[in-house]
């Protein structure tokens, strides 16, 4: 009894020692990312870099910070910007709105010339009225928060990612114009993002009065099994699904659908799109629509992107890396044909020039949202994500 | 009309599963008054055994009917073995202890149980073949009730009246009929305690390791995380039905069932959730041992 309790004692600190393993040289980069590359120097032009660089989404907001490295180098081995040197100096906030303050406080009072992040939309919330108020430009690579640009709230943001209302725009759209659904039934997940979408859809749906919405529920995650859910559906006489949520619970919610014999298209969100959806509804997930983020793989600039990251970092780069590649090359850019670091001129370029990017060629429109970057709809056909032209 | 009869057999088909988990609650509970928290993870253990054979087996080109008894002997093998092994580890050394620690060692083995399916296997959802054969209803009725639904109320019915027959009639029934009444009196009279916990247990863990294979079938996708709400609401039927009485768990999973099925047809299933548990506080404000439940006797 004692050895098998000992053994299982052994194994235990074994387990841990080597997550423990696992996670310590994040722990450590972020921490050496996180610091400041340099204080601001006399001529040359600081990009700050807001963002997660430690903690839990820590992986969202490193990938930032490389991208706008290796824009900075690759400015810099032309002769900079203007004829000045790009200095990167990243400041961290961990996705917390009281630390991202804190940071944008010490962003303007070290008079850094422009500033891409933040990373979380709650984050960036918090720090845009002091950018505002110091006439500081910022670009997010990945806050989607509607309100953030179409409030009119903040003149000095910019982002190069659709915002979460784009894609249930997208699916209604696609739902009543493309498949001619009189009657659609909403369903979600009850979470931020999930439920946040179906509002959206709700709303969409209901300003264009072409549809109906029929039904309007959230679904337990994790739960059982759907049917009443999807008796409710068929019910309703709904000719069409709109889901918001992620792949295990409409996974299920198909599956029990198609069980039924329900023929009704079912239509969904990024949280879907994805290839495990398709591993577990098997069959059932034919037909199912999902929008994405649109496909840049075959950009030019984009493989030459991850080229870059690969040859510099020598890995993959995580997430927004792209979107945050494009907003560093947007904000630059922008200063180099401005001719100057000056707000409104800067902020004129911005909504003037387009820029080639790995997101496409991409300009901003007069809230702030990149013109030429979001959704596309993709389709399941023979077990494979297909995009929709 | 035509709704009502999809609702009541949706939830019969839930509630049936909550009956088969609850099963083994509430044994756990009738014989050493303690709640297995780690039995959604047997649950789930069940599950992951039942997709490994049936993955290995339909490589090896087995026809779908074997497929699902072979994989359904394994789970309840394997699942058996896991719940003997817990038992032993976790429980049998506090079986003196006061009563919190073996609840606390119970947490623990979930967490633990999770962790390591998390790690053995992976934190993705899997697929989970269908190994119910589609044996199709005529049109009207195979709405209301697929060929899975029947399967798994047939199955659970047929397990309850079994297990049933099994504690009135069996030696070992007996015995465990008189541990739960007394403890030491049964050891006295010579009943070996220890084996019996251990057959409470093995029994237990047996029935939600059916239940498991059933559900993933018919659902179609497992992940390491599928005990704990199974688990919560399996226990809560238990609770509801009178825990630690064998047609009182059958019932509570029957009734939360209908409930959660009713509520989200009428009303929403925002709600699903809410009118559950309501129910179960309602219960027992009325009835604080629950429906079947005897109200605890003073020991003389």
């Amino acid at each position: 009894m004692k050895r098998v309790f000992s053994m299982l004692i052994l194994a235990c600190v074994g387990l841990i020692a080597l997550a423990g393993c696992g996670n310590e040289p994040t722990k450590e980069e972020a921490k050496t990312e996180a610091a400041p590359e340099a204080a601001p120097a006399g001529g040359s032009i600081v990009l700050g870099v807001a963002g997660a660089h430690s903690g839990d989404l820590a992986s969202y907001g490193l990938p930032s910070v490389n991208a706008a490295k290796l824009v900075a180098k690759m400015y810099n081995d032309k002769g900079g910007v203007l004829g000045r040197q790009v200095v990167i100096q990243a400041e961290d906030e961990q996705c917390k709105p009281e630390l991202a303050t804190n940071v944008a406080t010490k962003l303007v009072s070290d008079k850094v010339t422009i500033v891409m992040g933040h990373i979380c939309s709650g984050a960036t919330k918090a720090a845009m009225p002091i950018y505002r108020d110091a006439k500081l430009i910022c670009m997010s690579p990945s806050a989607t928060n509607p309100p953030l640009t179409q409030s009119g709230d903040y003149p000095n943001f910019f982002r190069t990612i659709a915002s979460d209302d784009a894609q249930a725009k997208m699916g209604v759209d696609y739902a009543i114009q493309t498949l001619g659904a009189k009657k659609i039934a909403v369903l979600h997940d009850k979470g931020d993002y999930g439920k946040g979408y179906a509002e959206f859809a709700k709303s969409f749906i209901e300003q264009g009065g072409q549809a109906q919405v029929v039904l309007f529920e959230g679904v337990t995650p994790g739960a059982v099994d759907y049917s009443a859910v999807v008796n409710k559906v068929r019910q309703s006489g709904a000719d069409a699904v709109i889901f918001g949520g992620y792949h295990p619970e409409a996974s299920k919610i198909v599956s029990q659908m198609r069980k039924k014999q329900m023929k009704t298209p079912f239509l969904s969100d990024d949280g879907v799109k994805d290839d495990t959806f398709i591993k577990v509804a098997g069959a059932d997930a034919e037909g199912v629509y999902a929008s994405g983020p649109r496909d840049i793989s075959s950009n030019p600039i984009y493989q030459q992107a991850i080229e870059q990251h690969k040859a510099a970092f020598g890995s993959e780069p995580g997430a927004f890396f792209p979107e945050a590649y494009s907003a560093s090359l947007a904000l630059l850019n922008a200063i180099e044909k401005a001719g100057s670091t000056e707000y409104d001129a800067v902020i004129k370029a911005l909504r003037s020039e387009y820029v080639e990017t790995p997101v496409g060629k991409i300009s901003f429109d007069e809230k702030g949202d990149a013109i030429g970057v979001g959704f596309s709809m993709y389709q399941v056909q023979d077990g494979k994500f297909v995009e929709l032209k | 009309m035509e709704f009502f009869w999809e609702y009541f057999f949706g939830g019969l088909t839930r509630g049936s599963i909550y009956a088969l988990i609850a099963l083994g609650y509430t044994m756990v509970y009738g014989i050493i008054e303690l709640i297995n928290f780690a039995h959604g993870e047997i649950y789930m253990i069940g599950a992951f055994t039942g997709l490994i054979v049936a993955g290995v087996l339909g490589v090896l080109g087995f026809p779908g009917l074997a497929i699902l008894a072979i994989a359904l002997v394994a789970a309840v093998i394997w699942a058996g073995a896991y719940g003997y092994t817990v038992e032993k580890i976790a429980y049998r050394p506090l079986r003196n202890a006061p009563r919190l620690s073996p609840l606390i060692s119970a947490i623990g083995m979930s967490i633990f149980l999770q962790n390591y399916v998390l790690l053995a296997q992976t934190s993705d959802f899997l697929p989970f073949p269908r190994l119910i054969p589609n044996f199709g209803f005529m049109e009207p009725y195979s709405m209301v009730m697929g060929s899975s639904d029947f399967v798994i109320v047939a199955v659970s019915a047929l397990v309850m009246v079994g297990l049933t027959l099994f504690i009135k009639y069996t030696r070992l029934g007996k015995a465990m009929r008189a541990t739960a009444q007394n403890r030491k009196m049964a050891q006295l009279v010579g009943v070996n305690v220890d084996r019996v916990i251990s057959a409470t247990f093995i029994i237990g863990s047996t029935l939600a390791a059916i239940g498991g294979v059933l559900i993933a079938s018919h659902i179609g996708q497992i992940n390491f995380f599928i005990g704990f709400i199974a688990g919560i609401k399996a226990f809560s039927a238990a609770v509801l039905g009178g825990i630690g009485s064998i047609p009182g768990a059958v019932l509570g999973g029957l009734i939360l069932g209908w409930t959660e099925s009713f509520a989200t047809g009428y009303i929403s299933s925002d709600y699903e959730d809410v009118f559950a548990f309501a129910l179960l506080v309602i219960i027992l404000i009325f009835r604080p041992s629950g429906l079947l439940g005897k109200p605890p006797t003073q020991k003389v």
